[in-house]
């Protein structure tokens, strides 16, 4: 098991839990609830019936044929686009907010980049009748304003992070700044596998249903639980810890990691964590940064808000350094391409993040008799005015 | 080793006002200036700031202070450069405080090394948790005489103040209510933590600092700590315009003291 956490909350050298001291109660508590909780009957019992008869679950693993006769290898796609919300981000919203109400939370607070992630926790704040506070960059909430109405209806107040660069970094400062002046009614709905432990394996174990159902339906339709390969994109990683989840120890299945690099990894206009990125910390984790030789964090670039993220996740940060996981990265332009070629050929729209991993089978020599699955992570109809836009 | 922090609550039966300010701001060479004009103002104690990019337990005054510093072209390293004869004129304890990743980037070592050949007393870095410091720097900063300067909060059990006591050196910073820095504490509402903390019979003396903010604040906080310490306060007076670093560090103190 050389790829779960620790006792101490580390992947090797990265993870921990590097907060200030206004947070130790609150992240202590729960520290030492979170595997005890989720293992429990009744809890499980929930979280799987919120999964399937609300969200949506099991999502499909799709064969698709017409992907797969033009890249010559047997291509599935895990149908997360097809969750409620339109994206894998509802699984850890969901396994959240039980865990928020185990520990008798009353107010829940987020952080959302796109809005994705702040739709999925304002859709559970009210199913639970909880108060849902969600900051959001100033920069984001101009860019993404459908997501802000759909937040708004879902009885949401968001917040603008006024701070910094305006987007997703500081919008998670604020969420956190907010966790220390409410230290004792507050539970923190983190968006990603990020931030300090137990988030990031506590996140990572919601989205493993997606692995999960992987094996099953592989089992199902191949006779064998293994692909050959699974490919996901990296912002800060949780549809690819899900995807990458129940493989981790059997290195027969090989991984890869698709971080998207803007406009080029070497055009100082890029979010590839795993090349430009040095051991740092950030949001009370160690783990891949980018960041300047002084050690300010730098704010990266995609056109794929999922993905402009300066760091990645520690679980990530552990793969990229063992090798276990192969990381590649996508340029914007190969991203958009991708959209255009999954709408023709399969009838699918993929969100810009989903559509780097899809991006990556164009860059790869296939012998022929390969099983790939491609986690599509979210649907695209947030993107549609950026696929307007592009359309040649 | 003599350390300056420990002695100076060895030696003073005053209320110690201790200051922050952001290093780089208002202007990237204020720094030798500010830190005259407070020693002259008979303050007790300087926490000079390292600016980051990302301050999670700081409210908006420092944060858009420390965007200034680092837009002025404040770094660490520059920092030591501007504090390299610093002990020939200030004979005051000083503290660096700031995050821990700009730290870990410039080395840790190499950071107790520059601290001790400039004369810093001792650091507070809120992100740096108590079980990574006892594990990894305590030592380190030992060998180099520096401080760790941990902070308390009214959420910290009492069992875990024991322990952040027993690994401390210099002072405990007693925050004073949940929140970030800057916003005005109700001092009347605190008064029960404080007395607890008081009563706890500490070795380490106690600092109380977030949101004092003038004579009241700074006289309620300090019936029960050694002392207060003035941070987004000190940072709104300097930024104010129109008369001199001189002059409104000379209005702050006279704002703040009664008989220090």
């Amino acid at each position: 098991m050389k790829f779960q956490v620790d006792e101490n909350g580390y992947y090797g050298q990265f993870g921990g839990a590097y907060i200030p001291e206004m947070l130790y109660p609150n992240v202590e508590e729960l520290k030492n609830a979170y595997v005890g909780v989720i293992e429990s009957e009744a809890f499980q019992k929930e979280f799987m019936h919120l999964l399937k008869d609300y969200a949506g679950r099991p999502s499909p693993l799709f064969h698709a044929q017409r992907l797969s006769e033009k890249y010559g290898a047997k291509i599935y796609l895990k149908r997360e686009d097809l969750n409620h919300t339109g994206a894998h981000k509802i699984n850890n919203t969901i396994g959240q907010i039980l865990m928020a109400e185990h520990l008798g939370k009353k107010r829940i607070i987020a952080e959302t980049g796109a809005g994705q992630h702040g739709v999925a926790t304002a859709t559970v704040c009210a199913l639970k009748g909880l108060e849902c506070i969600v900051y959001m960059g100033e920069i984001d909430i101009e860019r993404q304003a459908p997501n802000v109405e759909r937040m708004r209806l879902l009885g949401a107040e968001v917040r603008p992070a006024k701070s910094g660069s305006r987007t997703l970094k500081d919008a998670t400062n604020e969420a956190i700044r907010d966790w220390i002046s409410n230290p004792t009614d507050t539970f923190y709905i983190i968006g990603s596998v990020v931030g300090p432990h137990p988030y990031p394996d506590m996140v990572a174990r919601f989205q493993s249903v997606i692995s999960k159902e992987i094996k099953s339906q592989m089992l199902e339709k191949e006779g064998t639980e293994n692909p050959s390969m699974l490919i996901a994109c990296v912002g800060g990683g949780s549809n690819a810890a899900g995807t990458f989840y129940h493989y981790l120890d059997d290195e027969s299945v090989k991984l890869i990691a698709v971080e998207a690099a803007g406009l080029g990894i070497d055009s100082g206009e890029s979010a590839a964590t795993s090349v430009l990125g040095r051991p740092g910390i950030i949001h009370g984790s160690k783990t891949l940064l980018m960041q300047t030789e002084d050690g300010q964090i730098v704010e990266p670039y995609s056109i794929s808000a999922g993905l402009d993220y300066p760091g990645v996740g520690p679980l990530h940060a552990h793969l990229a350094e063992t090798g276990r996981a192969e990381f590649a990265s996508v340029t914007d332009q190969e991203a958009l391409d991708a959209v255009y070629e999954l709408c023709k050929l399969e009838g699918i729209i993929p969100a810009l993040e989903s559509a780097h991993a899809l991006a990556q089978l164009k860059k790869m020599t296939f012998k022929g008799d390969e099983v790939v699955v491609v986690c599509l992570s979210g649907r695209g109809d947030k993107d549609l005015a950026t696929y307007i836009k592009h359309k040649k | 080793m003599e350390n300056r922090i420990t002695s100076l609550f060895q030696e003073t039966e005053d209320k110690v006002m201790s200051v922050y300010f952001t290093a780089g701001f208002p202007e990237l060479n204020d720094t030798m200036e500010i830190l005259t004009n407070l020693q002259d103002q008979g303050v007790g104690l300087v926490e000079i700031g390292i600016p980051f990019s990302d301050p999670l337990a700081d409210g908006e005054t420092i944060q858009q202070s420390s965007e200034v510093a680092l837009s002025n072209g404040m770094t660490l390293k520059f920092l030591f450069k501007q504090l390299k004869d610093v002990r020939s004129t200030i004979k005051i304890p000083l503290i660096l405080m700031g995050y821990l990743n700009p730290i870990m980037q410039y080395g840790v070592e190499q950071f107790c090394k520059d601290c001790k050949e400039v004369g810093i007393d001792g650091v507070i870095l809120p992100d740096l948790p108590l079980a990574e410091y006892v594990a990894d720097y305590k030592a380190l900063f030992d060998s180099y005489g520096i401080c760790n300067v941990c902070l308390i909060t009214p959420q910290t059990s009492e069992e875990r103040i024991r322990l952040i006591d027993e690994h401390s050196s210099g002072f405990i910073y007693v925050v004073s209510s949940a929140s970030t820095t800057g916003s005005k504490l109700d001092t009347s509402g605190q008064e029960g933590y404080f007395k607890r903390i008081e009563a706890m019979n500490l070795k380490n003396p106690l600092m109380i600092g977030f949101g004092i903010l003038d004579h009241e604040t700074f006289t309620n906080a300090t019936k029960h700590a050694n002392g207060a310490i003035i941070g987004s306060e000190f940072i709104r007076v300097v930024k104010e315009e129109g008369s001199s670093l001189a002059e409104k560090i000379e209005r702050f103190a006279n704002k703040i003291k009664v008989t220090i």
